[in-house]
């Protein structure tokens, strides 16, 4: 009985596991396939011939380095500055006292349930005022803070004990020492779980890169890649290895960390 | 100061300077150039002979498509992020005349006494004119005509093209029946708003009222134009598919999925590249059938013009690539590159394009332009037109009641309009 | 604990500590201060763009800009384009929605079994769709979808069933868009309902499986109701995320076909930064944000009875 049941869990498991990781592989599959083989009926499940043609075409004619480089750059550059203010304050909500501390950490709460989207036209009206549309920083400007990450962290920062803090501000440290080189370590499973999902949510964003970048040179790679589907969807293999090539990073920057990520994921559902 | 103190000093120090990085590199003069589409892809190739007859100015080429190219331009103008010469389609120069957006360039022709205007067609240079002022320098005319399969409709039956609207259906009719159940004679994107519009101009169709304040689609004309185009639909001759679906459309026409295509020049070119071999001289050209013996029916005056950036900073050298760029030398060497045809008739004469087999259709038609109402809400109402076509097509409105709707949708969208030119009388 | 306040003034330097305010404000300055100019100050910009008509004229020329009052909003809801958003996104939420978090626990069940090893291994597969770009994977199922040369409508082929012009159907498209972000999205809720399930105390089961309660059983009187809690905060998050579909509907269909996968925010976009109706588009938004706000209240409501 008990190993029809396991029999049975791990068929289902695989088959799942199968149909889930399918459109993913057969991207991998079709990027390699020479041009127009993708278009034929019945299709074809992996290439006659291996062709790199399409990841050459976009390296070279297409210009897709620079665009790497652009989501890199952006997401490394999000995910520092906002680990970097949203800790502070979620430390701050934490563990220090002030008048209306809970009132406001509530409102800020409250705040999340607003969609991002009814704050993007006149965002975009404000940042042209500032000459930031267009640039590297205005794309930057609405990741530097979020109310999710000062959650996360006040939520972890509460557990640690004010003993070890009041000690170290008897002998003499100042706040922001305190903070640096004591909180900050001790909240590394949080900041690591944070980091990851500021990344991967800088790196795939896509709305807001869409309206601010004009200047192709600029482009993330989604948005390079939406362009991309604009011109070429006549041209399947290609649109897949962009696609690849925009997928590759982030999945193994994912599978990398991907121990802290869920560990971190799976704490925050907890504490709900 | 801590180290706690230095980090954070550069923490700052990156922010301001990413906030600020735009990757510019300014040692010469950098003119800016948006071109969309195939234009694009092909315009640095023109580029090389400009630099070299202006050292001291590099040309930055910015290929943006068309699905996304009249909202890019204008977040672009909205983020004060503009280039400094662009392509502009000439139904939306209105609009960006209407924005302040665009430089005006009677004065910097006065200035440059090479320039011949008079080589324009006529048809499409009035289209670029507002208010008695020129704002664009129209770069390549574009025109929807018919594109055939020769063979195909040879074993219709038909010798030459079918040029009037009876001839027409009972051509697409044979082709359908030769062409079976699964496949069609003609390929019409339902999402796109030039057929209906070119069938309406030409029953005579005034497709808005009053000084462009009001739509007119319930207008007699526009009914029946709009019925013919929806026959073609109900009677099985053309595929109820958007643009999305097409997976290769070359692919398609080479294997005789449909027969008849309307399309504009990019087309030639793209038809030359794509289609296999074996198809290569079994398609042609021929103007749009007329709805009666009058010949050819009209077509749209359609075309790109080049744009200068009124706030641009490099204005003389924007004009310089724009002078470049509109000599006939380069309008023939770009219309072999693109298929696009030269918007200037000296260069249809040096190129002999007139008498060539898949231009020379081009010519005929060139003659038989009808313009649509150039406002800057014209954009808006063409994609109304297709909203509302697709809905009666796909059967969930009757003529009527699409009709109706697209009045209505367009009364709204004039609103503005109507509220301006009544506050400047 | 608050120094008084003859104190405060007299310590501008703030040796003193631990519970002066100072320390507080320079923390939460940063964030706070980009937070408030950066999103609680458009939202407010949004509100007031809402009441007025700036569209391409007023951004030609500002004096081309009315205040209108309530006029967009009236607009909005005579408009059927806003009602078919609406009724599409609402479509979208509660077909995909319950699907989502369906699949969700249905692999955090499977996942989390206690007759199953190398769980981290399925759990990171089931888990690597949430992690990809939208925009690339949209454009996989794209081809996926492709009514002649897709594998999907190959595939079902093969058990008889006839070619759906899935991204061209407008009976389809909807579904097909589904699909695809249920692929996406469950791996996310999967884990937190595992963590849900790691949290239910063994000797719960225990004591019903001594009762004589069977595998399901125990599904119904344990599991389900300590999943509670979680299940509410993923059915909150998967709403507030469902109602903001646009990536999906902006790189498959456009919003088509005849504006069968037109979302609200969608229809924002469109009308924000495609026509410039920027008074318009915010009172769009606006609506839309009432919407989440009240889904979001419904919930909680409901979990208190």
């Amino acid at each position: 009985m008990r190993r029809i049941a396991a029999a049975l869990l791990y068929v289902t498991l695989i088959v799942g596991a199968g149909l889930t990781l399918f459109p993913l592989l057969w991207m991998v599959s079709v990027s390699l396939m020479p041009a127009t083989e993708a278009n034929l009926f019945p299709p074809r499940l992996w290439p006659r011939t291996v062709s790199f043609d399409h990841y050459a075409d976009l390296f070279t004619r297409l210009s897709l380095a620079r665009y790497l480089v652009n989501s890199a750059l952006l997401a490394v550059a999000v995910t520092l500055i906002s680990l970097l203010f949203n800790s502070l304050a979620g430390y701050a909500f934490a563990k220090f006292r002030f008048a209306g501390r809970d009132r406001l950490f509530r409102l800020l709460l409250g705040a999340m349930v607003i969609p991002a989207q009814v704050a993007m036209l006149p965002l975009f009206l404000l940042l042209k005022q500032f000459g930031l549309i267009n640039t590297y920083g205005g794309v930057i400007i609405p990741g530097m803070a979020s109310i999710f990450g000062i959650f996360l962290i006040r939520q972890y920062a509460l557990s640690i004990p004010d003993s070890l803090l009041d000690a170290a501000r008897i002998d003499g440290a100042s706040e922001f020492r305190i903070y640096w080189s004591l909180v900050l370590p001790l909240c590394r499973p949080i900041l690591v779980t944070l980091a990851i999902f500021t990344f991967m949510g800088a790196w795939n964003d896509f709305m807001w890169p869409l309206i601010v970048l004009t200047d192709s040179d600029l482009y993330t790679l989604p948005v390079a890649l939406a362009n991309l589907v604009g011109e070429h969807v006549q041209d399947t293999e290609l649109m897949m290895a962009g696609s690849v090539l925009t997928v590759l990073p982030v999945m193994v920057v994912f599978l990398a960390l991907q121990r802290h990520y869920i560990a971190g994921l799976m704490m925050g559902g907890v504490k709900e | 100061m801590g180290a706690g103190q230095v980090l954070k000093m550069g923490w700052i120090l990156l922010v301001f300077c990413l906030l600020g990085c735009r990757g510019d590199s300014a040692a010469t003069v950098v003119v800016e150039f948006w071109a969309m589409g195939r234009e694009g892809e092909v315009a640095p190739q023109l580029l090389p002979e400009f630099e070299r007859r202006h050292p001291g100015v590099r040309v930055k080429v910015q290929q943006i498509p068309w699905g996304a190219a009249h909202e890019k331009l204008l977040t672009a103008y909205a983020g004060d992020a503009m280039p400094d010469i662009f392509q502009l389609g000439n139904t939306w120069i209105p609009e960006f005349v209407a924005l302040r957006a665009v430089e005006p360039l009677d004065a910097w022709i006065a200035g440059s006494p090479d320039f011949d205007l008079e080589d324009y067609f006529p048809g499409i240079l009035a289209t670029n004119v507002i208010a008695g002022g020129l704002y664009g320098a129209p770069w390549y005319v574009d025109t929807r005509l018919l594109f055939y399969r020769r063979d195909l409709l040879a074993r219709a039956g038909y010798d030459q093209p079918p040029d009037s609207w009876d001839e027409w259906l009972t051509a697409m009719a044979r082709l359908k029946a030769q062409a079976g159940a699964d496949r069609y004679a003609i390929l019409l994107p339902m999402n796109e708003w030039q057929l209906p519009v070119i069938l309406a101009l030409q029953r005579g169709a005034e497709l808005l009222k009053d000084d462009s304040r009001y739509g007119n689609f319930r207008s007699p004309e526009f009914r029946r134009a709009f019925a013919f185009y929806l026959a073609l639909f109900r009677q099985g001759l053309a595929p109820a598919v958007g643009e999305t679906q097409i997976a290769n459309l070359y692919q398609e026409f080479a294997s005789a999925y449909f027969s008849l295509y309307i399309s504009g020049p990019w087309n030639i070119g793209e038809f030359t590249r794509r289609l296999p071999p074996a198809v290569q001289d079994q398609w042609s050209t021929a103007p749009m059938p007329g709805p009666d013996a009058r010949h050819p029916g009209v077509s749209l005056a359609g075309g790109a013009s080049l744009a200068i950036y009124r706030g641009s900073p490099r204005k003389p050298e924007a004009w310089q690539l724009l002078a470049y760029l509109s000599e006939p030398a380069q309008q023939l060497a770009f219309y072999r590159l693109t298929g696009d045809l030269p918007a200037r008739r000296t260069a249809w004469r040096e190129g002999a394009l007139a008498d060539m087999p898949p231009t020379r259709a081009f010519w005929t038609q060139l003659q038989a332009l009808a313009a649509t109402p150039r406002i800057p809400e014209w954009e808006r109402i063409t994609s109304k037109i297709a909203q509302y076509a697709e809905a009666a097509i796909r059967g969930a409105l009757t003529v009527d009641e699409a009709l109706a709707a697209l009045d209505r949708d367009v009364d709204g969208i004039l609103e503005k309009r109507r509220w301006l030119l009544g506050k400047s009388r | 604990m608050r120094l008084p306040a003859g104190q405060r003034n007299s310590d501008p330097l703030g040796t003193s500590w631990p519970q002066r305010p100072s320390p507080a404000v320079w923390f939460i300055a940063p964030a706070l201060a980009l937070i408030g100019l950066f999103f609680l100050l458009p939202v407010a910009g949004a509100l007031l763009l809402s009441f007025t008509d700036f569209d391409l004229y007023a951004l030609g020329d500002l004096s081309n800009l009315r205040f209108v009052g309530w006029r967009n909003y009236r607009l909005l809801f005579q408009d059927p384009l806003f009602w078919t958003a609406l009724k599409n996104t609402l479509y979208f939420v509660l077909v995909g929605g319950p699907l989502s978090v369906g699949f969700s626990l249905g692999a955090a069940l499977l996942v989390n079994h206690r007759l199953v090893r190398c769980k981290g291994l399925f759990r990171t597969v089931f888990f690597l769709p949430v992690v990809t770009t939208l925009v690339a994977v949209a454009v996989v199922w794209r081809y996926l979808y492709h009514p002649r040369y897709g594998l999907l409508n190959y595939g079902l082929g093969l058990f008889g069933v006839a070619p759906i012009d899935w991204l061209g159907d407008p009976d389809w498209a909807m579904p097909a868009i589904i699909l695809m972000a249920v692929w996406k999205n469950f791996g996310f809720n999967m884990i937190i309902f595992i963590a849900g399930l790691q949290n239910i105390p063994v000797h719960l089961y225990e004591a019903a499986a001594i009762d004589g309660a069977g595998p399901w059983r125990q599904f119904r009187s344990v599991t389900l109701p300590m999943l509670t809690p979680t299940f509410l905060f993923v059915a909150i998050i998967t709403l507030i995320g469902y109602f903001q579909l646009f990536a999906e509907p902006y790189v498959m269909t456009q919003g088509g076909p005849a504006n069968s996968t037109l979302s609200i925010v969608l229809l924002m976009y469109q009308e924000g930064f495609r026509w410039w109706n920027m008074g318009y588009a915010s009172a769009v938004a606006f609506v839309l944000f009432a919407i989440i706000l009240a889904a979001t209240l419904i919930q909680l409501r409901r979990r208190r009875d």
